[in-house]
């Protein structure tokens, strides 16, 4: 038997969104990606949007935010804006291959959309990609984000038209990072669904900075893509800077395949935003495989952040640590939830999780809630999580030294904080993350104006 | 520069200290002994101005000032000291990012112009040899891991860097070897001078025989019943606290 609910008006708001610009949408593109897209928008319709009863989306409801009045568009427009103003912020200051994106689509500043290196080496822009290196992109493009049963996943597969693109050959290494600047503006309220796919092929090396921004006070909706191979020997690293106004909605969804004696390391800074949702997937696919997930968020007033994590150890012998942290002021709530799932296959597994965090009110709201699937019999797992308060034996010790109590306080969330922080392995980034970790803080980071943070309150 | 009247202190509503008078002269070196659970803690937590200990009477003043009236921070900044009995560990607070922080906060207090790295590192490593520090130990985290050993010549090094007026060393002998309290003795007696004072809390007599005091009190459930000097603490190790018990007339 088969039961099919009716799609309700907003799952409809989007299909037929998605009937409406089709030609715009198909413009061009190589006919294995419209098929996927049509499949997507079906398997999109078919889910529709998490309900409130959906454990995994228990503490965040998204659904409401896709109903606003939001523009989506399938092309870019030519925006007035100065690209040397966000130079004037703090993380590009990096010696990174930068790469901007504005709002969703790849902003050259040179004109040129796709970067070849003599090595092999090619990122830039994914919709060029697609039509420059056709039978690459096909071989990736979808192959690791699930859209048969992420909503989310579906409809950005459905109309993401462009984002950045990233292929390491074998036995490559880049010589610097990419770094991804997200830069959302606007004149209008929009929705934004790009799509990254970052593929590091045997025995390569990369890494790659992800930060998010708001450049205008509109209001956003993001619901991004990323995809990640990570082949056999091979290491990645992405650390993602997010960095959003408190009118944003941010959504990711990072999705990041290991081969054997692979590594990867997955970070998320959480600065500042609305409502965020990060999906972490990782699946172990080959022995010895490596995965480290690290996640801080900094959040006050009514600011939301949602951390949602699956590592699904599939072959023995892979080692897996997953350190989330949170610290929370004024109203603010946040939830973490992280799966661990050891196939039976998977003898021999390490597979850790902790989540710490620090509530600095009475309103302040954490939920936590740690899942262990176990299949295999010989593992070693872990979980703890933890909710408390800055302890008050520290801060009298600090006091009696002569160090004032706010100040005090401070250096006490910046030691929570800390050792996130000092998971990330680049050192020009981890010194960085630091300086705007403390700044955050401090409250000084709403200075940055030009991130058009803080300008709601 | 410290004197204390009537002072009652209480925690949760029960009255640990029943009305303490204590005076303390610069250059001179205190030691109040006692039993367990008579409040020797209780009275170095209070004039540190720790929150949980309720002042319900008395006054004390120090330098002059009402000591009861200022902050923990501030109260430290004037040039009071608690060396901890159980010193705190701070995880991801590094000893060298604490240490510069508390100097430069007694410095801004008394506005004088913070110390650069350099004249940091050498002060340093002037008051290591002081109290024998290992150099590992101020790479870490506050007393992240430190031995109780480690954790006592620790408070006695910051001890030495914050140059504090009046230092109130609760139980800072519990849990040394013979090795590292003569350390921490002789790096209390290198720091004394003729200007400021030392109050060495202590439950045996032992760490007497290294900081000599000029006044011995004791202290038995919550009040000081018996002053005398040096000979006192003899007195006491020999004879034990039931013996002062006796002696005052207090019930055992």
């Amino acid at each position: 038997m088969k039961t099919m609910t009716e799609p309700n008006d907003t799952v409809k708001k989007f299909t037929s969104l998605f009937e409406e610009h089709k030609e715009e949408i198909f413009a061009s593109e190589p006919g294995y990606l419209s098929d996927m897209r049509q499949e997507s928008i079906r398997n999109f319709e078919r889910l529709g949007f998490p309900k409130k009863k959906d454990e995994n989306y228990k503490y965040v409801h998204l659904e409401p935010f896709f109903n606003g009045s939001l523009e989506s568009r399938f092309a870019p427009r030519n925006l007035e804006f100065d690209v040397q103003e966000i130079f004037r912020c703090d993380i590009p200051t990096l010696d990174t291959y930068v790469l901007l994106l504005l709002n969703g689509f790849y902003y050259s500043t040179s004109g040129e959309k796709l970067v070849r290196q003599d090595n092999g080496i090619i990122f830039g822009s994914l919709r060029e990609a697609i039509a420059q290196e056709p039978d690459l992109v096909e071989k990736y493009l979808g192959k690791y984000a699930d859209s048969v049963n992420d909503p989310f996943v579906a409809l950005n597969t459905a109309v993401a038209q462009d984002g950045i693109f990233l292929y390491i050959p074998e036995k490559q290494e880049l010589d610097k990072p990419i770094q991804i600047i997200n830069l959302l503006l606007s004149d209008d309220n929009e929705m934004v669904q790009h799509r990254n796919l970052f593929i590091t092929e045997k025995s390569s090396k990369a890494e790659v900075i992800i930060c998010d921004h708001t450049l205008s006070e509109h209001l956003f909706l993001t619901n991004s893509v990323s995809e990640m191979a990570v082949m056999e020997n091979a290491s990645l690293d992405v650390v993602r800077m997010q960095n959003e106004h408190n009118q944003s909605v941010q959504i990711t969804n990072s999705w990041i395949e290991q081969q054997k004696n692979s590594n990867a390391r997955h970070s998320t800074i959480t600065l500042h935003g609305g409502r965020v949702r990060n999906n972490l997937n990782v699946k172990l696919k080959g022995e010895n495989a490596y995965c480290d997930a690290n996640g801080l968020f900094l959040i006050d007033k009514q600011q939301h952040v949602d951390n949602y994590t699956i590592i699904e150890h599939q072959k023995p012998n892979c080692v897996s640590n997953q350190h989330y942290k949170g610290v929370l002021d004024d109203a603010a709530t946040g939830a973490f939830a992280g799966k661990i799932h050891v196939f039976r296959e998977a003898q021999k597994t390490e597979a850790y999780q902790t989540n710490n965090n620090v509530l600095l009110t009475r309103d302040a709201k954490m939920r936590t809630k740690p899942q262990l699937e176990i299949y295999a019999d010989d593992v070693k797992c872990s979980h703890g999580a933890t909710v408390g308060q800055i302890d008050e034996n520290a801060l009298f010790y600090l006091q009696t030294r002569g160090i004032p109590r706010e100040e005090a306080r401070l250096m006490l969330m910046y030691a929570f904080a800390d050792d996130v922080i000092s998971g990330i392995r680049e050192e020009a980034l981890k010194k960085r993350v630091a300086d705007l970790v403390s700044r955050r803080l401090r409250g000084e980071l709403a200075r940055c104006d030009n991130c058009a943070v803080n300008c709601y309150d | 520069m410290l004197h204390i009247k009537n002072l009652r202190v209480s925690v949760e509503g029960k009255e640990i200290l029943k009305g303490i008078d204590l005076d303390v002269n610069p250059g001179e070196v205190h030691a109040i002994m006692g039993p367990n659970g008579s409040g020797k803690s209780t009275l170095a937590s209070a004039l540190a101005g720790n929150e949980t200990f309720e002042i319900t009477e008395g006054e004390v003043t120090y330098m002059g000032k009402d000591l009861l009236d200022l902050s923990p921070e501030d109260r430290a900044r004037e040039g009071v000291f608690l060396g901890f009995q159980y010193p705190v560990e701070i995880p991801g607070v590094s000893m060298v990012n604490f240490l510069r922080t508390a100097i430069n906060e007694h410095k801004k207090y008394r506005e004088e112009e913070p110390l650069s790295a350099g004249e940091f590192l050498k002060l340093m490593r002037e008051k290591k040899s002081l109290v024998e520090i290992d150099s590992d130990l101020t790479s870490r985290s506050v007393n992240e891991g430190f031995s109780g050993g480690e954790k006592k010549k620790n408070e006695i090094f910051q001890m030495a860097l914050l140059n504090p007026r009046l230092s109130i060393l609760d139980e800072t002998d519990s849990g040394l070897d013979i090795d590292a309290l003569r350390i921490v003795a002789n790096g209390v007696n290198k720091l004394k001078t003729k200007d400021n004072a030392t109050v060495v809390i202590t439950h045996y007599q032992r760490l007497l025989d290294y900081i000599i005091p000029d006044y011995v009190h004791v202290l038995y459930k919550g009040r000081i019943v018996k002053s005398g000097d040096r000979s006192l603490a003899v007195q006491l190790e020999e004879k034990g606290y039931d013996w002062l018990k006796q002696e005052t007339g207090t019930e055992a």
